[in-house]
């Protein structure tokens, strides 16, 4: 206990001594910053030397078609590499991922194939030694493949459920990164020790054998972490004693989830202020100086901007931009009424302007209409400098997950430490629609009931009943579907590193998702206001539709379609809910397409809304581009509509308008943003992306990329270099509704 | 009331962020006017006080922060004795009104109208009486007695004018609008640059009055802008 009495000097409270609480402890000694950001300092000497010696390498990893370099030698682990630097005499964080900056590793627990696809397509061959390696190991994606039935390949093949991982590491949990930190990795090994003692005495059926044996695995990481950490000469088995070793404890944490996993979404939680208060004793003790506060945070930042994995390009025709969804969640507030808004809340922000715009980490504030006003305008005026953050409704959220919650990927809050999701992509709402009118047959699917509709005038009442029964054979399938791909994953590509730093017990969300919202939503307003006929083709399928007359369209706050789309949502639940899941998991639900979209709308035939064969569908829970006829609030009202009880898993929008259209200069358009955010979150909203950005730019930046290496734009809960974007992910954010002035 | 468009989020037209409600039918003819299908009172969508009052509670969150509701058009005082009720519903419940006019109706309906609204912005096109009826087949009176109520009542107004080039960018009429305007109850005066759209907008019948003019550059744009700041 001699390296808790240093380590903790001078922190108030108790509770989180005896036990693994990083809750209590932030609530026990944070201090809120009411101010502005006038205290923010510029980048040190250090850092900008340092940040030039990074965008040097981008623009080569750029040059080198977006991939650096791989090693194709070793499958990626904590262990696996010897310590890498960029510029080990200018780093005070110190950590990647391999032993070079922007090398990738290779991680094939997930799939060999696409390991093996991913090294191919940048010109790699994945070497012999990982591959017979895996030739004796069975990887997740051959364990779901067992055991799928013909129908769900049917269903996934088809694109009607889509983008599932099933063959990629699932990702969305957030390790609580912190803990390595506070309470240092000697203490939590025999945590998890006494935990495991306990459940030995339970007994043993088949949750809790697997439990142990989880619990096991979770040790035996946190030993290599600390492992890793001691090469490049740290001990993180005891607890971090200042501001740099709190920052770097819980870098490693990540750096050390990120070398073992593979996930979709790596998320970092909600650290900012928990190392506010490290920061905040150093400077009372004189240790450091705001300054370099400030560069040990540029310092981290770089380092999150540098973190990679290996992907192929299928994957990234769905996640497009190359993420990591490094979420760091801002601000919100605690459940005693106080902000957890803290200095360095500003500190992370403010490393959008030392370094400059990008992607990642991807900044998510938590909004609440309480928070201080002063960071209110501070995060309106970084929105439009940098088109960087995004936000999320703290008042609706803390309810339910109390005020120690974060979000991974782009929308999915959970409690961190305590909670954890399985993530499950998609299902593409219009084809299901599709497959209502059209029967199943052409497709080979057998949906009891479902035969196709026939010629003539479609009938409302009948569609909806044909909807209804195609979503909940769907929805049977779905679940099931998921089960197979999440008992595999836990199988076969447990996350060991990451539910190291949870609770032993924690709550699971299966979390579903629906894409193509709005084009559905308005698909049924057109049969129900206007004449819609289906066309059929020679061989009597569903090709078409002919659409006659007006009908009203989401995204015009008129009840009478958003309505249809509320429906949809809570249907959709209804029929989850039906079926029992892995893990007794809680059903939840997103409106979220990540950039899936695109590919989604390129599947799928024409729809009764006009909408053409292969047109991109709409973002998120977005009315579809260039439907909003009443204005940017109109559309936004549109989207607060929709239920977040029946859409725990997030409801995202994204929300895009020229800087002019908010006020002729930058003090009117901060105010005039902020008024924004604030009338959206009293709503029951949950989530908005901000961009404020004159579509000519990114015309341009399409011609001149060379012009526009920073530029950054918010697409769908996260955010991309626009430069990055394949052709057609960037015609369609152009194609996009971007608010401006009459 | 026939209105010709809502906009639910402007920024522009006053302060914070206002729904904008345009309003259908003006007496001008403005030969830069960017909505033309505004002009005649026979098209529009009908709606009755209370529907309209409905709509705009709907943004009631967003518009009281600061914020408030702008009836422009078209020529909103055309319609004043329809607007009025609606006017007095929403300063009942506390939110702030502007009314975005050319000040070419002027009557008692319009007085009324414009001591109970918060704010005037008020569009003069030209202070010269010739070269206003060239510009809008209008007459200049009732807009400067418009004005004058403005100032002998203190209703606070904000003066917009649009430069296009070879009419408005002189000195000396910009600042025969700053002489003509001035009062304590001025509290802004904008210039805006003449962007050339709109002419689809046009009438077939009229299509040939519509101004064939450059976009106002952004360098004149300063030069006018200067000029009201040595005063």
């Amino acid at each position: 206990m001699k390296d808790m009495t240093h380590a903790w000097r001078g922190f108030n409270g108790g509770q989180w001594k005896t036990n693994v609480d990083v809750r209590a402890f932030i609530m026990d000694n944070v201090t809120p910053y009411l101010d502005d950001e006038s205290f923010l300092s510029p980048p040190t000497e250090r850092i900008i030397k340092l940040w030039e010696q990074v965008q040097a390498l981008l623009k080569e990893e750029n040059a080198r078609g977006g991939v650096y370099a791989i090693d194709t030698e070793r499958v990626s682990s904590p262990l696996s590499y010897a310590p890498g630097y960029i510029d080990a005499t200018l780093e005070r964080i110190v950590g990647l991922q391999t032993d070079e900056p922007l090398k990738r590793g290779v991680n094939p627990f997930g799939g060999i194939r696409m390991a093996r696809q991913a090294c191919e397509a940048y010109g790699y061959t994945l070497s012999d030694t990982v591959e017979s390696q895996f030739s004796y190991k069975t990887t997740h994606n051959e364990g779901v493949f067992r055991v799928y039935s013909d129908t769900m390949k049917q269903l996934r093949s088809e694109g009607v459920l889509t983008g599932l991982p099933d063959a990629y590491g699932r990702g969305r949990i957030i390790g609580d990164y912190r803990r390595v930190a506070l309470y240092g990795l000697r203490y939590l090994i025999d945590h998890k020790k006494q935990e495991k003692a306990h459940f030995m005495t339970q007994s043993m059926d088949e949750s809790t054998i697997r439990l142990i044996e989880e619990l096991h695995k979770q040790i035996e990481f946190l030993e290599k972490m600390g492992e890793m950490a001691l090469a490049y000469g740290d001990d993180i088995f005891a607890p971090a004693t200042d501001s740099r070793e709190a920052i770097q404890w819980t870098y490693y944490a990540y750096l050390a989830a990120i070398k073992e996993q593979n996930g979709a979404a790596m998320s970092l939680g909600r650290v900012g202020t928990f190392l506010d208060i490290y920061i905040t004793r150093d400077l009372l003790e004189n240790k450091i100086t705001e300054a370099e506060a400030q560069a040990l945070m540029d310092d981290f930042v770089i380092k999150l901007r540098l973190a990679r994995q290996l992907r192929t390009p299928d994957y990234n025709a769905l996640f497009a931009g190359d993420p990591l969804w490094i979420t760091e969640s801002l601000g919100g507030m605690a459940e005693d009424g106080r902000t957890l808004v803290t200095k360095n809340t500003f500190r992370f922000m403010h490393t959008l302007t030392n370094l400059g715009p990008a992607p990642e980490p991807n900044l998510t504030v938590l909004w609440s209409k309480d928070l201080p006003n002063a960071f209110k305008q501070y995060c309106a005026k970084m929105s439009i400098k940098t088109d960087a953050l995004q936000y999320e409704n703290d008042d609706l959220m803390r309810p339910i997950y109390g005020d120690d919650y974060g979000i991974a990927c782009c929308v999915s809050a959970m409690r961190i430490g305590k909670e954890m999701q399985f993530f499950g992509a998609r299902c593409n709402l219009p084809k299901t629609l599709l497959l209502a009118l059209g029967g199943g047959e052409a497709s080979g699917l057998n949906i009891p009931g479902i035969q196709s509709v026939g010629q003539g005038v479609l009938n409302y009442e009948d569609v909806i009943k044909r909807l209804d029964e195609t979503l909940k054979w769907l929805c049977g399938e779905y679940v099931n579907t998921m089960n197979i791909i999440h008992f595999m994953h836990d199988k076969y590509a447990y996350e060991k590193t990451q539910m190291a730093l949870h609770d032993a017990n924690v709550h699971r969300y299966m979390a579903f998702g629906i894409a193509g919202l709005s084009v559905v939503a308005d698909s049924l307003s057109a049969i129900k206001y206007a004449h819609v006929e289906p066309i059929f083709d020679a061989k009597g399928q569903l090709e078409s539709f002919k659409t006659t007359g007006d009908f009203p369209m989401y995204g015009n706050d008129d009840d009478r379609v958003d309505d249809i789309a509320v429906w949809l949502t809570e249907r959709f639940m209804t029929h989850l809910k039906a079926h029992k899941t892995y893990r007794e998991a809680e059903h939840t639900l997103s409106v979220l397409t990540i950039t899936s979209n695109v590919v989604y709308g390129k599947k799928t035939k024409a729809t009764p809304d006009g909408r053409a064969s292969g047109e991109p569908f709409a973002p998120g829970a977005n009315p579809m581009h260039q439907r909003e006829k009443r204005g940017a609030l109109a559309a936004l009202n549109s989207v607060s509509k929709l239920p977040y009880a029946s859409c725990k898993d997030g409801i995202s929008c994204t929300f895009s308008i020229t800087p002019k259209s908010l006020g002729q200069d930058i003090e009117i358009q901060k105010q005039n943003l902020a008024m924004v955010l604030e009338g959206y979150f009293t709503k029951p909203s949950h989530h908005l992306n901000v961009n404020v950005i004159d579509p000519k730019q990114l015309v341009d930046a399409m011609a001149h990329p060379e012009h526009y290496p920073n530029l950054t734009i918010r697409v769908s809960g996260y955010a991309v270099n626009f430069c990055k974007l394949e052709k057609e992910h960037q015609l369609e954010v152009i194609q996009r509704t971007y608010h401006q002035s009459m | 009331m026939k209105i010709y468009h809502i906009e639910t989020l402007g920024a522009l037209d006053g302060p914070g962020i206002r729904v904008v409600i345009f309003l259908q039918g003006c007496p001008l003819k403005c030969r830069y006017c960017h909505n033309a299908d505004s002009w005649s009172m026979t098209s529009g969508e009908t709606y009755t006080v209370e529907a309209l009052y409905e709509w705009v509670m709907r943004y009631e969150v967003y518009i009281k922060l600061g914020g408030g509701v702008t009836f422009s058009g078209g020529e909103p005082l055309l319609q004043a004795k329809e607007l009025l009720p609606l006017i007095l519903k929403l300063k009942q419940r506390g939110i702030h009104v502007a009314v975005d006019t050319s000040g070419g109706v002027y009557n008692q309906d319009t007085e009324i109208l414009l001591q109970t609204v918060d704010l005037v912005l008020l569009d003069v096109k030209h202070t010269d009486a010739s070269a206003y009826y060239d510009l809008t087949c209008g007459s200049l009176a009732p807009t400067l007695k418009t004005l004058s109520f403005l100032k002998t009542h203190h209703i606070p107004y904000w003066i917009r004018q649009v430069i296009v080039t070879g009419i408005h960018d002189s000195e000396s009429q910009v600042k025969a609008l700053d002489r003509l305007t001035y009062s304590s109850d001025r509290k802004k005066i904008e210039l805006k640059p003449y962007k050339p759209n709109g002419l689809s907008k046009w009438p077939a019948s009229h299509q040939h009055l519509c101004l064939n003019v450059d976009e106002t550059p952004d360098a004149v744009m300063n030069q006018m802008m200067q000029l009201l700041e040595s005063d």
